[in-house]
């Protein structure tokens, strides 16, 4: 008995002189693994557009309804997104969100996925609406904005490989549209005439099991 | 009985000391055990978090060296909850008890050297007693009471299991610690404090008593409900044992008697085996070095390993812990005193 004593005391006076592996958050920030599932990322593709087309497949298939897709008509001269529609306003509530991932899954665009970003707590409740503003992606620099990419850039949620620029492997329908437009005019992306939109908590947002 | 004439107030003597010198040194003492045992609660943290690999309380103050403050803030401004079945008094005066019981035992430990200065002979005790070890048995049991009274009062079967545990503990090993500390008497022939550690002189009684020793000093982790002993709290069966009903500061004070008792402990194991005040024998050159200094950091050391122990040693079970008591160190301590004794003897008479 005492030899184990003495062994469990010389184990523990050691660990007193070893490194401490704590992280002294949040002045030091570890990088999110590659399949966190933190605040949600609106993408574009590379030259700009927004992948999202307006579907709401993603509020479709979201169990606790916390995301309100609000579409409209692609302005044929100066489109916001590749297809026919883009998302007006594209809204979730993270107070209710679960982060479980369901709308990533469910975009046939990736347009959606759940990005490292996890300190999300607020002192008041309308800021816990993230809006299409807070989600979307910097533009021109986003690459930049978004810092290195753990899953190598342009790799989708489950961590496949990155991809030939601005052509998803679900998009073979619009891949012409992109080539074409890559060559062409525009730099700015078409939403810059929408004025932002402030969230106000009367405000009925969320279509589903919100009201 | 004489009545002291204002003139003579402040010449006035109890014992071999002014009345007013034994004041200052009270208020001394009890702020310096206060402020000690808030420090030790902040090294026990840090202790704890470094064999843990964690860094501890570093947020308030320096390296967090105000979390003692912060501490006592919270705790004097928390609601106190009180069961309602609770013995009013008993409940309410328990805590400050503890306490208590474990500041008394300061009044007889020496701190350090008796100095002359400019005359007058200036003790480092508060009351300078010649039986000064018979005293700290005697008051260091009183700590029972605080944790039997806080324990029953509060009308909870948690509290009154933790307290039947802690009363059955600390008589068990108070006979234990009594037979330890009987080597150190023998050797020094006295019962004064201040004349044992001056027997140390030469050799510390570490040296010629290491069971006497090692049996006080597993029994003050009795004493002090620490781990490996800390069966009266058992967290894990027993929510808190005896202050389970207790919240704010006068749990504050359980906590506060709980570490003052460690350095309590910690002083009477460095006044009588590890030499008091006096610096390690071998090397002269260190006698500069204030006798306080020595004491404190030899305390200091004791109080380290009782913490590097809580954070290594899980809790023995109780039929365990009362068998260690009765059957294992209560021998080896008669064992410790026969064989001190015949040796004393023995040289006596060549």
């Amino acid at each position: 008995m005492v030899i184990e004593i003495v062994k469990g005391m010389a184990f523990t006076l050691r660990q007193l002189f070893r490194k401490p592996i704590t992280l002294q958050w949040p002045e030091e920030q570890k990088p999110a693994p590659a399949r966190h599932r933190g605040r949600h990322i609106l993408h574009r593709y590379d030259n700009g557009l927004e992948r999202c087309i307006g579907c709401e497949l993603c509020s479709g298939a979201c169990p606790v309804g916390c995301i309100y897709v609000e579409p409209a008509e692609n302005d044929p001269a100066n489109p916001v997104s590749p297809g026919e529609r883009y998302a007006r306003r594209y809204e979730i509530n993270l107070m209710r969100c679960i982060f479980c991932g369901y709308c990533a899954e469910a975009c046939p665009t990736e347009a959606i996925t759940l990005g490292p970003r996890f300190e999300l707590a607020d002192y008041r409740r309308e800021r816990t609406v993230a809006t299409k503003e807070d989600l979307l992606e910097a533009w021109p620099n986003f690459a930049a904005a978004r810092g290195p990419n753990p899953r190598g850039a342009g790799a989708d949620q489950r961590g496949q490989a990155a991809r030939a620029p601005g052509v998803s492997p679900r998009l073979a329908w619009d891949e012409d549209e992109l080539i074409r437009r890559e060559g062409g005019e525009r730099t700015v992306p078409g939403n810059a005439g929408l004025a932002p939109h402030v969230p106000s908590v009367a405000e009925p947002r969320h279509h589903k099991r919100d009201r | 009985m004489t009545i002291v004439p204002p003139a003579d107030v402040l010449g006035y003597r109890i014992g071999p000391d002014y009345w007013w010198v034994i004041l200052v040194k009270a208020v001394i003492i009890v702020l310096f055990l206060a402020t000690a045992a808030a420090y030790s609660t902040y090294a026990e943290r840090k202790v704890a978090a470094h064999i843990q690999l964690r860094i501890g309380p570093n947020r308030v103050g320096p390296i967090g060296l105000l979390q003692p403050a912060a501490d006592a803030v919270k705790l004097l401004f928390k609601e106190n909850v009180a069961p309602a079945g609770r013995d009013r008094l008993l409940y309410l005066i328990a805590p400050g008890f503890a306490a208590a019981a474990a500041i008394f035992a300061f009044a007889v430990i020496p701190v350090s050297g008796t100095q002359t200065v400019d005359g007058y002979q200036l003790h480092w005790d508060i009351a300078h007693l010649n039986v000064g070890l018979l005293y700290i048995l005697a008051v260091t049991s009183l700590g029972v009471y605080a944790i039997f009274l806080g324990g029953w009062s509060a009308n909870s079967k948690y509290s009154l299991l933790g307290a039947l545990r802690s009363s059955a503990q600390l008589i068990s090993y108070e006979m234990a610690v009594a037979f330890a500390l009987m080597g150190a008497i023998i050797l020094s022939q006295s019962l004064d404090l201040e004349q044992i550690v001056n027997a140390q002189h030469h050799v510390w009684f570490v040296l010629l008593q290491p069971l006497g020793f090692l049996l006080y000093y597993l029994g003050a982790l009795a004493e002090t409900n620490r781990l490996p002993f800390d069966l009266p709290e058992a967290e894990t069966e027993l929510v808190a044992g005896y202050h389970t009903e207790y919240s704010g500061m006068r749990f504050g004070f359980y906590f506060l008697g709980e570490y003052i008792n460690m350095v309590t402990v910690s002083a009477i194991a460095t006044t009588l085996f590890l030499g008091g005040w006096l610096p390690l024998p071998i090397i002269d050159r260190l006698w500069f070095i204030p006798g306080w200094i020595w004491f404190l950091g030899k305390v200091t050391l004791l109080i380290f390993v009782m913490m590097w122990v809580r954070w290594t040693l899980p809790r023995l079970r109780y039929d365990r812990l009362m068998n260690l008591g009765w059957k294992v160190m209560l021998p080896l301590g008669l064992l410790n005193i026969a064989i001190t004794g015949a040796v004393v003897a023995v040289k006596a008479s060549t």
